[in-house]
């Protein structure tokens, strides 16, 4: 197996407590002078890139490799409902495009359903080169089981090299499933993604909830995995299509399932926070809930939506459909303005692809005020209220 | 009814900062606790135990020999049995080699009905443990589980929340939930029980005590995925610094958004 060791005769005390401090997994143990891993580690190699010298190693076992040029494209899973396609399935087809032009691989969507020929057209539109279409009448609604039993049936007629899943509720029930099916790797909400020669995907995401990412790669299985949260890349522009729609057997795709589904009940439309223009979100900078009242001119001057991060819906001052960050929603807004927020990785990553990015926060190290455009530095208590009394001044002119 | 609830030790904080010279990072403490999300997930087995006669829950978890304490803690809640995977040669472990090496215990632990998962975790926060176990047991899965309406003795009628729509569904037993969170108000560790589980031994289960022992199955070797390099998050170019007294500051905000037309 491949493991870190530790030459146990390079290590002191001191160099004990380096590594135990090092290790973002808390892997190491270090007893009666005896520097030891437990199965927390990774084997993310920080201790043996970043550590003392010499005293951790990789020791690598070599798998039998697969021939990765036997694996071609980049499939994009088309979730939709109520005969609309979920927009983040486009998203991933831009993306997918991107990659596929450095490796020169084909991009393929795969669309399950029934009578959905016309999904299939408006797909061609975003630029694939071929959708492949399972139509069936029971395939009507989605089902783990049995959508799990077509994607295992398409990747063993395609032997693609990738597939991709919007990040939604749906899709991260689904992937973990096709995974464990394909016996391959699979990569949650990534933040980014980008390919390597040899059609390796490296899969970049925020790692342990906190301020680090870590690039992910799958480099011995196919097909290669991954999930990426809605608004995370940009709508791809609709062209000319020059694909086609290929339908595919279904009479050989087994449909008994454990599940039946008894109803389903859409919520209403609410405005979602995803689609606004205009955010003022805010953060743990506001001592009590009665004080979001200070933001309520601004809000209605500039007609926009208020988000939160995640520490605020904790206190239960906010519904979780208002929540800005991985954990949350991500939102690609025209305007946010940040106002008490410091910054968690998380919460950055859900709204960094914003146009324009202002920040108001009283310290000045916070970390939001390395992404934004504008950074204020003040008391939200002291700003906030001469901000409205000039908002009140430009209204009376 | 046998109920098996897979629950995760996890760092009490996600604190983690990068020093800016080495980058390297910085953690405050080891402190650990459990899976936020796996409250929900041991009140809803317990809820699955009131609802059912000569029902058990059995506790599982896999980490190393101090993730004892969140078993403890379960225990304490109120299961019935606890046991502890735990092994040097799972260390590198990805989703599908702990999904793996989980669905690889449970079979070893009898007949069960019904595997309750917590949605997800607050440090890998992936939330495909569940689905990846369900498959590799190849029984049926129902994530984001709102709200168990009706128990019986071959399945379970359910609701889920999936943010813009929610399913009632009736799944067959063996079967795997993934329970939502703050779905019900998970209870406390007791004195009570914890006098009467005292004396109860975890029992401790490693590699050795699988049916598929080949160490190639788990940790890093039995793992697709690979964690290539951890590093901070880029900086993107930071933008222009204001401060100064609050009507300057105030100031140059209303100009700016003015420029920009949203005044």
């Amino acid at each position: 197996m491949s493991y870190i060791k530790v030459n146990n005769d390079k290590v002191t005390p001191e160099i004990a407590e380096k590594l135990i401090k090092l290790c973002p997994f808390n892997a190491f143990e270090y007893h009666n002078g005896y520097l030891s891993i437990n199965s927390l580690c990774k084997v993310c190699k920080i201790c043996v890139n970043k550590g003392p010298k010499d005293v951790c190693e990789f020791v690598e076992e070599k798998k039998e490799t697969i021939d990765k040029s036997a694996y071609r494209g980049i499939l994009v899973y088309l979730e939709h409902h109520q005969n609309e396609i979920h927009p983040v399935s486009f998203e991933l087809i831009n993306k997918a495009k991107e990659l596929a032009a450095i490796t020169k691989e084909p991009v393929y969507a795969l669309l399950i359903g029934s009578e959905v020929k016309s999904l299939a057209e408006e797909t061609l539109a975003y630029g694939v080169d071929e959708v492949f279409v399972y139509d069936d009448v029971d395939f009507k609604e989605f089902n783990v089981e049995i959508y799990t039993n077509i994607s295992e049936d398409f990747f063993k007629n395609f032997k693609n090299n990738i597939i991709l899943f919007g990040g939604t509720p749906l899709g991260r029930s689904f992937a973990p499933r096709v995974a464990a099916r394909l016996k391959t790797g699979l990569t949650a909400d990534c933040t980014k993604l980008e390919i390597k020669n040899n059609g390796d995907l490296v899969q970049i995401r925020p790692a342990f909830g906190g301020n680090i990412m870590a690039r992910i790669i799958t480099p011995n299985n196919r097909p290669q995995l991954a999930t990426v949260r809605y608004q995370t890349f940009a709508l791809p522009e609709k062209e000319k299509p020059r694909g086609k729609i290929t339908f595919l057997k279904t009479d050989t795709i087994k449909r008994e399932t454990n599940i039946e589904l008894l109803k389903k009940i859409i919520s209403p439309k609410v405005e979602e926070i995803t689609a606004a223009e205009v955010i003022v979100a805010v953060g743990r900078g506001f001592k009590t809930e009665k004080d979001l009242e200070l933001i309520n001119p601004l809000v209605k001057e500039l007609n926009a939506f208020v988000g939160c991060t995640r520490p605020l819906v904790e206190k239960g001052w906010f519904d979780v459909k208002k929540q800005i960050g991985m954990s949350g929603r991500t939102v690609r807004p025209k305007l946010i303005i940040n106002i008490g927020i410091s910054g968690a990785v998380q919460y950055l990553e859900g709204m960094k692809e914003a146009d324009l990015i202002i920040s108001l926060n009283d310290d000045p190290n916070s970390k939001i005020f390395e992404i934004s455009d504008y950074s204020f530095v003040g008391d939200l208590y002291t700003l906030l209220p001469e901000l409205t009394k000039k908002i009140k001044e430009i209204r009376q002119v | 009814m046998k109920i098996i609830t897979c629950i995760k030790q996890v760092p009490a904080s996600s604190n983690v900062g990068v020093d800016k010279e080495t980058g390297v990072l910085i953690r405050d403490g080891n402190n650990v606790k459990m899976n936020p999300y796996d409250l929900f997930n041991l009140e809803a087995a317990f809820t699955l135990k009131e609802s059912s006669q000569e029902a058990l829950v059995h506790a599982i978890s896999m980490g190393p020999p101090q993730a004892l304490e969140v078993l403890k803690e379960a225990l304490y809640m109120g299961a019935d049995e606890a046991t502890l995977i735990s092994d040097i040669k799972f260390a590198g472990a990805d989703v599908l080699a702990t999904s793996y090496t989980l669905s690889e215990l449970i079979k070893q632990l009898g007949k069960y009905d019904v595997i309750v998962c917590g949605k997800q975790t607050t440090d890998g926060d992936t939330a495909q443990v569940g689905p990846e176990i369900a498959e590799f047991l190849k029984i049926p899965h129902v994530p984001y589980v709102k709200e168990i309406i009706k128990v019986e003795k071959d399945k379970l009628t359910l609701r889920s929340g999936y943010d813009d729509y929610e399913e009632i569904v009736a799944v067959k037993l063996p079967c795997l939930i993934t329970i939502e969170k703050e779905t019900n108000t998970p209870r406390l560790p007791s004195f009570r029980r914890r006098l009467l589980k005292e004396d109860y031994q975890i029992a401790i289960k490693s590699l050795q005590d699988l049916n598929d022992k080949n160490p190639k199955n788990y940790g890093l070797l039995g793992s697709p995925t690979q964690v290539e390099e951890i590093f901070p998050p880029e900086k993107s170019s930071a933008g222009e610094i204001i401060k100064g007294k609050k009507e300057e500051v105030v100031e140059s905000l209303i100009n700016i958004l003015k420029e920009r037309r949203y005044l």
